[in-house]
């Protein structure tokens, strides 16, 4: 079972090492990892994929609660929530297929970022599931390279997580 | 006010209430060491790195406060990484402080540089690096906070040269403020009415108490709670002391090498009420197998240790003396039954007990040092046979007063610790309790014992072989005892040498004459006992097995 933490995190040189020197000792598996500051310069969000039992999901909550410069972590693939992955994919276009790439890049919502002699790179976000198809769908005409982010995720509605928890306005 | 790095360390220290400090100088830690020589800080010069971080151990062990180790950048700060894995292991406060090259020559692979936060991440609390002497004072504080609060562990804290040598406008930093940092203190209501039941309707309970009532300073609480509900206590290893040896509900040592009735107590029980302990595979054996019959209650005050190894029905999450409070308002005192008679039989039938056979027998040794010391000494040890007999043999009656490397199993630690023990302890008896092999991995902390002219004790259990390691060769290996014998140094001239007094003692007759000898000696003293080569550590569960197939 994969679940997706929302980890924040004090913007400290280190802490990423830390995390994830608790991931590897521990065992534990990381499905993707993504990090970036928040509004708030002094503190970072860390979207976790883990894959894991409940067993080992509520250790990786409690060690990683542990971690001092750990501030807040929630499972929030137990609720409502939205997830993106962002894929760049640099495919083999020889001008006669080109017009086949760009009605796939329709279908899919993607962007055509950049057009080479004999290449072109496309950009689709999406969930899991949706960049796995585009990937697929692209792999017949020969993927050069592709370059994926690890998933970002939020929970729908008005509630969110911040320092001081999950909470909802008003 | 103007400071220098280095003053705002000592003047850090002093308002945390730092005594004595346990360190080696070098090139990276010498504005720090120039401002400890005119500060009113006791600094203790071991012998070796690792010394100094066992020796902050057993001190942090024997008062309870933190101790301080000092060490300089590259190896020295190395050389302290045993010493705080063993006090992580053990949950021990302890605050490290390493020098390190100037800021402008970190990660240039500059002469004794090491990364010694990276090093440490997985082997401390937390640890620091601090690159701005604005952030010294902060760090240091919370470094002495995060080491002493919720279970204790050790904290690193490394200052580049540049740091403790600059000078700024000094300005306080003010009170602790860590986000991210809780401490657990009160278990939940409904947690806690639901143990009450639990132990209300409980016919055969069984306390399993650990390191964490020393911590937590439980102990009164423990056994008051264990009378109420005439529950039999085994201790863990680190748990010794926690509950008196001597009271009619021991059940003494629990697991590997525990005693056959603590080990059949708990296969048989209907609750085990188990408190500030980690369910460690040197406890449990075959962890299937473990209390099987039982509910388990876990308090903790690490939320991480609840089902981390064993499934338990309630988790009380908090200070183990402030839960074991909660529980004993709300519990009646109970009458014996059937299971405290079963107990009785177990304890008369299954005693520990050794073969005297007029050869010299390291347990009779133990035992005459329990003698010798009226049961009120500070014990440390190395690791190994020698420390099993220890927790066999010497009856423990106080918390730490029973010092000795837990978790990690770190041999070498005795006697830096019994040095710890007896700078924060002067007036108590301080006993090293070694093995020939242990006792040679710091031995070079006699010259620190004879230094500072601290009157420790050291006991060498002597069989000329690794003995745990022979045992399990013996059982194990087909007795192909591979490269465990050693040949030892003249361990009476060694302690000559060094400036200590030796003495040897080769026969039953001469161990007590011997002891009170050492005991009347004001100075640091190395007896070595030339034991019966091939004892055993008995009982004894293979390892793998369940706790009930015990061998001897």
């Amino acid at each position: 079972m994969r679940h997706t933490l929302s980890v924040l995190v004090e913007n400290n040189p280190g802490v990423l090492a830390r995390v994830a020197g608790l991931f590897s000792r521990r065992g534990y598996n990381i499905d993707s990892l993504a990090v970036g500051r928040t509004d708030n310069p002094a503190i970072s969000r860390m979207t976790i994929v883990v894959e894991g039992d409940e067993r080992v999901l509520e250790q990786v909550i409690k060690q990683l609660r542990k971690l001092i410069e750990v501030i807040k972590v929630s499972d929030i693939s137990r609720e409502e929530h939205v997830d993106r992955e962002l894929v760049l994919i640099k495919v083999s276009a020889e001008p006669e297929k080109r017009g086949e790439i760009m009605q796939i890049a329709d279908i899919f919502r993607a962007r055509i970022v950049d057009l080479g002699r004999r290449t072109m790179i496309l950009e689709c976000t999406g969930n899991e599931g949706k960049i796995r198809a585009f990937e697929e769908s692209l792999r017949p005409y020969g993927i050069k390279e592709l370059v994926r982010t690890g998933k970002i995720a939020m929970l729908r509605g008005s509630r969110y997580t911040n320092i001081n928890g999950t909470r909802e306005d008003e | 006010m103007k400071k220098s790095g280095a003053q705002i360390f000592v003047d850090c220290l002093k308002e945390q209430g730092v005594d004595t400090i346990f360190g080696y100088p070098g090139g990276a830690v010498l504005p720090i060491y120039d401002a400890l020589y005119e500060s009113d800080i006791r600094h203790i010069l071991t012998r070796h790195e690792q010394g100094a971080a066992h020796a902050a151990d057993g001190y942090a062990r024997a008062t309870g406060r933190p101790g301080v180790c000092l060490a300089t950048s590259g190896p020295g700060a190395t050389n302290l990484v045993t010493g705080i894995a063993n006090a992580y292991m053990d949950s021990v406060p302890l605050v490290a402080f390493t020098g390190q090259v100037v800021t402008s020559q970190l990660g240039r692979d500059s002469f004794q540089e090491a990364d010694i936060t990276g090093i440490t991440m997985p082997i401390t609390k937390h640890n620091y690096i601090v690159k701005d002497v604005r952030d010294l004072a902060r760090v240091i504080r919370e470094a002495f906070y995060i080491a002493t609060t919720g279970r204790p562990g050790p904290v690193l804290v490394d200052i580049p040269r540049d740091v403790s040598g600059a000078q700024i406008e000094y300005q306080d930093p003010g009170p602790v403020n860590l986000p991210g940092y809780r401490v657990a203190t009160e278990p939940r209501p409904e947690d806690l009415a639901r143990a009450v039941e639990l132990i209300a309707r409980a016919e055969r309970p069984v306390i399993y108490a650990g390191g964490g009532v020393v911590n937590s300073g439980a102990h009164l609480e423990l056994r008051r709670f264990a009378e109420m509900l005439l529950a039999p206590v085994a201790t863990t290893l680190m748990g010794l002391g926690a509950f008196p040896g001597d009271h009619p509900l021991s059940l003494g040592m629990l697991g590997m090498h525990g005693s056959k009735y603590a080990n059949y107590a708990v296969c048989e029980c209907d609750l085990l009420i188990a408190v500030g302990v980690r369910f460690d595979d040197r406890v449990t054996g075959k962890l299937e197998s473990f209390a099987r019959q039982a509910r388990i209650i876990h308090i903790d005050i690490d939320p991480a240790e609840i089902g981390k190894n064993v499934r338990v029905d309630v988790a009380l999450v908090g200070d183990a003396r402030r839960v074991l409070s909660l529980l004993i308002e709300r519990l009646e005192a109970r009458l014996p039954g059937a299971w405290q008679e079963k107990i009785a039989t177990w304890k008369k039938e299954y005693p520990l007990t050794y073969e005297e056979n007029g050869r010299l027998k390291p347990q009779k040794v133990i035992r005459e040092i329990y003698y010798a010391t009226q049961g009120q000494a500070r014990i440390t040890t190395d690791v190994g046979q020698h420390q099993m007999w220890t927790a066999h043999y010497y009856t423990f009656t106080r918390p730490r007063t029973f010092i000795s490397s837990g978790g990690l199993g770190t041999m070498g630690f005795g006697l830096p610790a019994a040095i710890g023990v007896q700078v924060a302890c002067p007036d108590e008896t301080v006993f090293d309790i070694a093995g020939d092999g242990s006792i040679q991995m710091n031995i070079q902390e006699l010259a620190t014992a004879v230094h500072y002219n601290l009157p420790i004790k050291v006991a060498i259990m002597n069989n000329g072989y690794l003995g745990m390691v022979r045992q399990w060769q013996e059982f194990f290996y087909n007795r192909r005892y591979a490269y465990s014998e050693l040949v030892n140094p003249d361990f009476v001239k060694l302690a000559e040498a060094y400036g200590a007094v030796g003495m040897r003692v080769e026969k039953p007759a001469e161990i007590a004459p011997a002891l009170q000898e050492a005991l009347a000696t004001p100075k640091p003293v190395v007896i070595d006992f030339i034991i019966e080569r091939e004892e055993n550590v008995m009982p004894f569960v293979p390892p793998g097995q369940p706790l009930n197939c015990m061998l001897g």
